[in-house]
């Protein structure tokens, strides 16, 4: 707490007050340490509030429709690109739909409750599984798969990380403002990543263009 | 230490200072701009699996081949095909404004029997039931020939068509109808002059000279988009186009000379430029030594009543421009003279084309190349035999109402449906005229299928008291057009993209070109094909009629009747004939003309009426059974539609001696009735003649409330997406099924003009009225 102090007291804000209520202080006037103690106080709490207790209002939990694992199906695949494959036009897939499954899954293969489920709701009823996006981009973006991939051969884990090892989907956190997942901003609220598949905002891309192509992009590559 | 205002100070300087530095501020700020792209009324384009489905559109007879772009089976648009002989790649503004008919919110969702001022929704069962029944009890009562049956296809060819004239014909009726457009005059014509039984073909993307009698050319004319590229290429090909027409349309415009003849003089002026063409030798002598009847006195005719002297005088037109014409035509490598007021889609006067087609036989220019061609339209579907009781029999022995006194050697029209096709020839309008004639209609039952006779026929108004006047009509639409409001039992069909037919090519199209037009989307609604509608009614009528429908589905009897065809047809997607001339080489017979004495002139008497009304065909406004789409209704100019007025057209002389300006308000009276419309004033029609568009004053289809099956009474409306109770319709004070967007817009100039019975024909030849002006 008190190196936390320090530190904002040495900020511009802090560094101003620091100055009046020394002045203050040299007139003798004890008012303006309770001006700096309820500054402190509500600067402290103001400022955790939006680091820690902010991003558990800004995110509401979302359950995918049933868990699938991606360990046990790239055992059997063997790539990323046997589900989520291009089209014959070039488009990226995305998430497989259904018939894709259904090629293996006609009726249960194995004894998972999770398996049962996509049988029965959604094979059997014909519908599509509504399967949550982690990295959907807004409307203005324009992303293309066939580029990044098959052009610039990029490997998938490098912006969408480590899902294939996974043996669950992880919770779907969907920001209640924009309605896009915690995924695109990134796990950290202050926008700090460690791998390049924490965050998946315009200056992340930036980023990675800079470093591969020596600039940043111009705005109607993406922003058709 | 006191709680004072420097506390307060402190605490607001510490909140916002703690607020800011957080990242509170910062991603709210990010969160703020993406939570504005969001907003529900952003139009987002979908993403998914892009695919194509082929097909034919059935808006109008040009049918175009079609390609729909589906994402993730969506349609999302509709493109010409690329390489499809009618329209290589080309479509008109209606064709690619079709989805809008698809999605359209105002469509009838499912059955509906009118209920006092409501409708109430009823199942598919119990609608057949009811209709059969209706049907039963009038051919129990010897009334079988009471049921008639109105289609707005200009012919039976195709299963469909054929299906409903057969189901008349089973139940004993020959009160079946079609609509009645050029392709019948051109095949009376044909008839007559050529003693074929074919139709008229343009082969006008070879011809170098084409004469244009009135013809929309490029405004709808034959099959809209072959025209226009036929036109496109106009300048490469050294092509020439002569308008001959009362007004400077858009085609007249883009044409290389326009000859404003005086409107109903089109006739007059053909034969003064064939008499021309006579007198100075300049036609094909061995054509018509060989293979013309009676042409010494067709000859004798032209020079002595029709010089270019006379014919001047009343045309209005130069001598020498008439002669110039005549010596380009004749001289032309494949001249070809083109008859079909406006869009074509009323009969005219039969002797007008002779006069027109008199041209083509003169510079014999009949199947070559670049010329024009007698189609024969052979019967290639398969149909079983009809089974017919005794009240079929009985009925069907009695003649149809709407029988046109004619020349017997035009025959009927031509029938797909075995046995041999009734010798009458039937006019639609003659059948309204006869219904209001009669004190007690009678026709007790109507069908009315791809049709809207209470628009599109002249005298609408009458036509809606007629059909006010019959007991029980049956609209198999699911839009709630002129006819269908006037319904009683509502069967609606899937539209043209959610049913697959087979098409036959009609409009002028110089060979015969068969496709499947087929379902490329699940159905919106709960509607169905109209071919499985008529075989379900037929199957529970029972008895004779049920044993003449031996399909279970229309999809069985289409693969069947078109036995050989199907499977280039459903591979392919089309069968083109080629274009061959028929074995024994065409003769023209000219005796046709003995006697003529002009044809048919308008309404009217030109003390009470002094001025000419004339309808206008226009591109952006379909003037058939469909309606214009909201796209096409916002291609309309300020100066012919300017928010819910028609403007009318009227030449500035004109307009100064009625005493309007551009803009005003004025009242439009012919013998027929009258209209408010506001004034346009336009230098390219002549005095004396004003000019209304059709295709404008559709009702808006309110439909008051709908009953559905849970019984609940309630304002339904069928949301953009087509799914009935989703939000989006047209707006929260459109009722259920309102088309505000073609709806309660302009004058329906149908209503100011009346059929004129051809003599020659017996079809109506209304070609304008007479027409006043009066201030407002």
């Amino acid at each position: 707490m008190s190196e936390l102090e320090k530190k904002t007291e040495s900020g511009s804000v802090g560094a101003e007050e620091d100055g009046a209520s020394g002045e203050q202080k040299a007139g003798g006037d004890s008012g303006v340490g309770m001006g700096v103690l309820f500054f402190i106080a509500a600067f402290a709490i103001c400022f955790l509030s939006g680091w820690l207790l902010f991003p558990s209002l800004l995110y509401s939990k979302k359950e995918q429709p049933f868990n699938f694992n991606h360990a046990l199906h790239v055992a059997e695949t063997g790539s990323c690109e046997t589900c989520h494959s291009f089209r014959d036009d070039g488009s990226f897939a995305g998430i497989p739909k259904n018939s894709a499954c259904i090629e293996c899954h006609e009726s249960q293969l194995g004894e998972t409750e999770d398996e049962a489920i996509f049988i029965s709701e959604y094979v059997e009823k014909g519908v599509e599984v509504p399967w949550l996006i982690y990295s959907k981009q807004p409307d203005c973006v324009f992303f293309s798969h066939a580029a990044h991939v098959v052009g610039a051969k990029m490997e998938c884990v490098t912006c969408h990380g480590q899902i294939g090892e996974s043996e669950t989907l992880k919770p779907y956190q969907e920001n209640r403002i924009t309605g896009y997942s915690r995924d695109i901003w990134g796990e950290n609220i202050w926008g700090v990543k460690k791998n390049s598949w924490d965050r998946m905002k315009m200056d992340d891309c930036a980023e990675c263009h800079q470093e591969e192509t020596g600039s940043k992009g111009a705005c109607f590559q993406c922003h058709k | 230490m006191k709680i004072d205002r420097r506390s307060f100070l402190g605490l607001g300087l510490g909140a916002a200072a703690g607020v800011t530095v957080s990242p509170v501020a910062w991603k709210l700020t990010d969160d703020s701009s993406i939570w504005s792209q969001n907003w529900p009324w952003t139009p987002v384009p979908s993403d998914g699996e892009v695919t194509f489905d082929d097909t034919v559109c059935t808006l109008c007879p040009g049918n175009c081949g079609i390609s729909v772009r589906k994402i993730d089976g969506r349609a999302v648009k509709i493109e010409g095909k690329k390489g499809y002989l009618v329209n290589d790649g080309g479509v008109c503004l209606h064709g690619i404004s079709g989805l809008q008919y698809l999605y359209d919110p105002s469509r009838v969702p499912f059955p509906m029997l009118k209920n006092g001022d409501s409708w109430r929704q009823l199942s598919w069962d119990e609608a057949v039931a009811l209709l059969a029944g209706k049907i039963r009890e009038l051919r129990q009562k010897g009334m079988a020939d009471s049921v008639a049956c109105v289609i707005g296809n200009s012919s039976d060819k195709g299963s469909i068509a054929g299906l409903y004239r057969r189901f008349l014909m089973s139940v004993g009726s020959q009160n079946f109808y079609t609509a009645d457009t050029m392709d019948k005059s051109w095949e009376m014509l044909i008839s007559r002059m050529h003693g074929l039984k074919a139709s008229a073909g343009f082969d006008i993307a070879n011809s170098d000279y084409l004469l244009s009698f009135g013809s929309s050319f490029i405004e709808g004319w034959g099959s809209p988009v072959n025209n226009f590229l036929a036109n496109s290429s106009r300048k490469e090909r050294n092509a020439k186009l002569v308008q001959v027409e009362y007004r400077l349309s858009n085609t007249a415009a883009s044409a290389d000379m326009w000859i404003p003849a005086k409107p109903g003089t089109e006739a007059d002026l053909a034969l003064g430029i064939c008499s021309a063409m006579v007198t100075a030798s300049l036609y094909n002598k061995e054509f018509a030594k060989n293979a013309g009847k009676d042409f010494d006195a067709f000859a004798k005719l032209v020079s002595e009543k029709y010089a270019p002297e006379t014919v001047s005088r009343t045309t209005g037109i130069d001598v020498d421009q008439i002669r110039t014409v005549a010596a380009e035509f004749a001289n032309a490598k494949a001249p070809l003279a083109i008859a079909g007021r406006g869009k074509g889609d009323s009969a005219g006067s039969m002797m007008e084309f002779a006069a027109v087609h008199a041209l083509n036989c003169l510079t014999g220019n009949i199947n070559r190349t670049g010329g024009f061609w007698t189609v024969e339209k052979p019967d290639t579907l398969i149909w079983p035999s009809i089974e017919m009781d005794d009240a079929a029999t009985k009925g069907y022995a009695r003649p149809p109402l709407g029988a046109v006194a004619s020349d017997s050697s035009t025959g009927g029209v031509f029938s797909t449906v075995a046995p041999s096709a009734s010798p009458y020839t039937t006019s639609v309008s003659k059948l309204f005229e006869t219904i209001n004639a009669s004190e007690k209609s009678p026709v007790e039952l109507m069908m009315v299928y791809n049709a809207n006779p209470c628009f599109t026929l002249h005298n609408a108004k009458a036509v809606k008291d007629a059909v006010n006047k019959i007991p029980f009509v049956v609209s198999f639409s699911s839009y709630m057009d002129d006819t269908t409001q006037m319904a009683d039992l509502v069967m609606p069909s899937h539209m043209f993209l959610e049913m697959s037919q087979d098409i036959y090519s009609s409009a002028g199209i110089a060979q015969n070109i068969t496709s499947l037009s087929k379902a490329v989307v699940t159905p919106v609604l709960d509607t169905k094909s109209p071919g499985d509608i008529i075989i379900s009614i037929a199957k529970a009528m029972e008895g004779s009629i049920a044993k003449s429908f031996p399909w279970k589905t229309y999809a069985e009897s289409l693969q069947s009747v078109t036995g050989d065809q199907w499977t280039p047809l459903s591979e392919e997607g089309y069968i083109a004939s080629e274009m061959a001339p028929p074995a024994t080489p065409v003769m023209a017979d000219f005796s046709i003309f003995t006697g003529f004495n002009g044809v048919p002139s308008i309404e009217g008497d030109e003390k009470s009426y002094s001025l000419t009304l004339m309808p206008i065909e226009s591109i952006r406004l379909a003037s058939g059974a469909f309606a214009s789409s909201p796209f096409a209704v916002k291609t309309v100019e300020d100066t012919v539609l300017l928010k819910k007025d028609t403007l009318i057209e009227i030449n500035p002389e004109t307009a100064d001696q009625v005493g309007v300006s551009h803009g005003d308000y004025a009242m439009i009276s012919t013998p027929v009735g009258e209209a408010k419309v506001r004034i346009n004033i336009f230098d390219g029609i002549m005095p004396c003649v004003v000019g209304m568009v059709e295709g404008l004053g559709h009702s808006t289809g309110a439909a008051g409330e709908i009953v559905t099956k849970e019984g609940s009474a309630i304002s339904l409306k069928v949301g953009a997406t087509g799914m009935i109770g989703s939000t989006g319709g047209v707006s929260s004070e459109s009722g259920p099924l309102e088309n505000r967007y073609i709806g309660g817009k302009g004058v329906n100039v149908n209503e100011l003009i009346r059929p004129v019975t051809d003599p020659a024909s017996g079809l109506d030849a209304a070609w304008g009225i007479r027409a006043r002006i009066s201030r407002v």
